[in-house]
């Protein structure tokens, strides 16, 4: 006999009576972010609407993934972000990497390239080269990739507020190799909004800092057609702290916010839309992590093509990059990293990533050492090879669980969205420090339940090991920062500097008008070999500098 | 109540020395600081050494925590070390939190810090540590 709806609905009952005549553990089941979880879900709690809310890959809206074929047609790339010390240290870990089977370069820089200070600058004193690669002229950027072929290697950048800088000396030294900026594929970062937001790494105010990045993306648009000018980032919003749904609101409010600039400038959204890409954090919480995708391209989906009018199917498609979550690593009995790694990873897997950097198990302790960074593409290799995930596409759409999970989350963004713009846009809400104090309240949060131990870290408030043994760390050469200065003087010494300083008066004088778009005049200033630090001089010249009011 | 029996109200400057944005970790110490009855002054990021000493005298703070993920401590901590002692300090509990590996810690120490506290540790153990090395000061 067949099972009708109504034995089923008695089925249920009868498993609810089972399952509360038994006692729970006494433990909160919540989810990394504080979601409360319900200990079964049913058909019930798929949507009204199953075919529409999830489809099918490659379609709208994209629920399952961006592609009709995902990893059946090609893996997600494995991407590891590195660098350190000098351009020619960092040159030979990119070597290294190609060799061992990874797909595509990430470059780190360090500290006072990110922050638009000089090597020689005060500020720098003890960062230079040491939480990345030290950039000052286009010299560095030409020893970066001397010998790779960038015609050939996709380059990631993690570089933002002096973004559009490096992009220029990007863009020049390939030009030296013979490749011209229409076949570089690659991206930047620049994703100033979340700097504000998160990251903290900032050269201007907001309002010039958004106007050189539109510059930018504009400027991309028309000549570099394979370049992905920005990487609208939740990962480091959740590193300082925010949950699952405060990392896909104000990302996505960040991509909003500058799809509604450039369609402002009079660009058309097809346009620039498809260039679009987007990078999210993976944390230890599998399932959370895995909706947060799913919704993530389903939002972006829906507003490109209902909000924006796009039409160009590929300006819906949400693509990213992942990362696992640097946060959630422990320098209490760092092995478990390795373990924890492997875990988010795959929950990036899952959740249809485009492309994937797995930290090492030693980052809570110092940069990776080599070995640390071999470990963790293993990981990816151990996924992508052995474990048959990528045998079929989105497996779990469909479940229970991850479609419900998946719309709480969506609804939870689609909340934060009317906030932010119950306060006039997200520009004005970070102006109002709005993401700021949340992010600054559910972190504060989470370090108490786990100061409190209802939230369990192995080897931290649980499982602990007195003694540890050490491990081995990466050390910093002290004799960078000194080398590094010099390969800066000596730049400066065989240059002209008429004409260094020809270009920087150009430079000012386009940023003080508003209607000039800034990349060419860049571009020109690193031909001159302009430093980096004198670059973003000139325009702190005209726009300013900014000063946080921190919130905690 | 008259200020002999008053309890002192500790008051601790948080710094971020450096160029790194992490301040995750400084904020929730700030913040469970203040909760535990501290008056907390938080610089904000990209501190110089000068900015922080600065912040420490004027503020007549007991404590400074400094806190540093980009690995740049062994050269900002000395720094600011030695620029305490040049103004005549040497009554502020130095301690230092985030990612520093185990062998520094002993070197940091030497130089007058006066605890390390590395990822992980609880915000309890950073409050009673300051209690306790603030409360067996001479007193001011």
């Amino acid at each position: 006999m067949a099972i009708t709806p109504s034995d089923e609905f008695s089925l249920e009952q009868q498993w609810r009576e089972q399952f509360e005549a038994a006692p729970e553990r006494d433990v909160s089941f919540t989810t990394l972010s504080g979601v409360p979880i319900e200990p079964l879900y049913t058909q019930s709690d798929l949507p009204d609407d199953p075919a529409a809310a999830i489809g099918l890959p490659g379609q709208y809206p994209f629920t399952r993934g961006v592609y009709p074929s995902m990893y059946r047609g090609r893996l997600w790339t494995m991407r590891q972000f590195a660098g350190f010390g000098s351009a020619e240290q960092t040159n030979e870990r990119f070597r290294y990497l190609l060799d061992h089977g990874q797909t595509g370069l990430s470059t780190a820089f360090d500290m006072p390239s990110l922050m638009g200070h000089d090597s020689d600058s005060p500020l720098s004193l003890g960062e230079v080269g040491r939480e990345g690669v030290a950039v000052d002229t286009l010299d560095d950027m030409e020893t970066l990739f001397a010998g790779i072929d960038l015609g050939e290697v996709s380059v990631s950048m993690t570089m933002n507020a002096p973004a559009a800088v490096m992009l220029a000396y990007y863009v020049v030294a390939a030009e030296r190799q013979g490749i011209p900026a229409d076949r570089l594929a690659g991206t930047i970062q620049a994703d100033i909004l979340k700097e504000y937001i998160a990251q903290k790494e900032w050269c201007f105010p907001i309002d010039p800092a958004m106007r050189v990045m539109g510059d930018m993306i504009e400027w991309c648009s028309q000549e570099m057609p394979r370049w992905h000018p920005v990487s609208i980032s939740g990962y480091h919003i959740r590193e300082a702290g925010s949950t699952a749904a405060q990392e896909l609101a104000f990302t996505l409010k960040d991509g909003l916010t500058y799809v509604e600039e450039a369609v402002e400038r009079g660009l058309d959204v097809d346009d620039f839309a498809p260039r679009l890409s987007f990078f999210f954090n993976a944390q230890v919480d599998f399932f959370e992590e895995i909706a947060k995708y799913r919704a993530a391209r389903r939002i972006w989906a829906r507003e490109l093509k209902e909000t924006f009018g796009a039409k160009n199917p590929k300006s819906w498609l949400m693509r990213f990059h992942t990362q696992t979550a640097g946060v959630s690593l422990t320098a209490q009995q760092p092995l478990n990293n390795v373990v924890r790694t492997a875990i988010e990873a795959l929950a990036g897997v899952l959740g249809g990533t485009q492309s994937l950097h797995t930290n090492s198990y030693d980052e809570a302790l110092a940069l990776p050492t080599e070995d640390a960074v071999r470990l963790a593409l293993r990981t990816q290799q151990i996924i992508a090879f052995e474990t048959g995930v990528t045998n079929t596409i989105d497996p779990l759409g469909g479940s229970y669980f991850v479609e419900s999970l998946t719309d709480k989350i969506e609804a939870e963004a689609y909340e934060y969205f009317r906030k932010i713009d119950e306060l006039g846009g997200m520009v004005a809400a970070v102006k109002a420090n709005y993401p700021q104090r949340e992010i600054a309240d559910a972190s504060y949060e989470l370090q108490q339940e786990i100061d409190a131990g209802r939230r369990v870290v192995v080897g931290v408030n649980a499982y602990v090991e007195e003694d540890e043994s050490q491990t081995a760390l990466h050390r910093s050469d002290p004799a960078t920062e000194r080398n590094q200065v010099e390969r800066l003087n000596a730049v400066r010494a065989r240059r002209n500097g008429g004409e260094v300083e020809a270009s920087l008066v150009r430079l000012r004088e386009a940023a003080a008008n508003e209607g000039s778009n800034l990349m060419p005049l860049l571009i020109d200033c690193t031909r001159t070999y302009a430093s980096e630090g004198e670059i973003v001089q000139a325009l702190q010249d005209v726009f300013g500098k900014y000063t946080e009011s921190p919130v905690f | 109540m008259t200020a002999a029996t008053a309890p002192h109200k500790i008051r601790v400057v948080v710094a971020k020395p450096g160029l790194d944005g992490h301040d995750r970790g400084a904020k929730i110490i700030a913040r469970a600081l203040r909760d535990a009855g501290m008056e907390v002054i938080y610089t904000g990021l990209h501190q110089t050494p000068e900015q922080i000493v600065e912040t420490v005298v004027q503020e007549d703070a007991d404590a400074v925590g400094l806190s540093i993920l980009s690995g740049a401590h062994m050269t900002l901590v000395p720094k600011i070390v030695t620029l305490l002692s040049d103004q005549g300090i040497d009554d502020v509990v130095v301690t230092v939190g985030g990612t520093i590996p185990a062998d520094d810690i002993p070197e940091l120490k030497k130089l007058g810090v006066a605890a390390v506290f590395t990822p992980g540790a609880p915000t309890q153990e950073i409050i009673d540590f300051l209690t306790s090395a603030v409360g067996e000061r001479e007193p001011r």
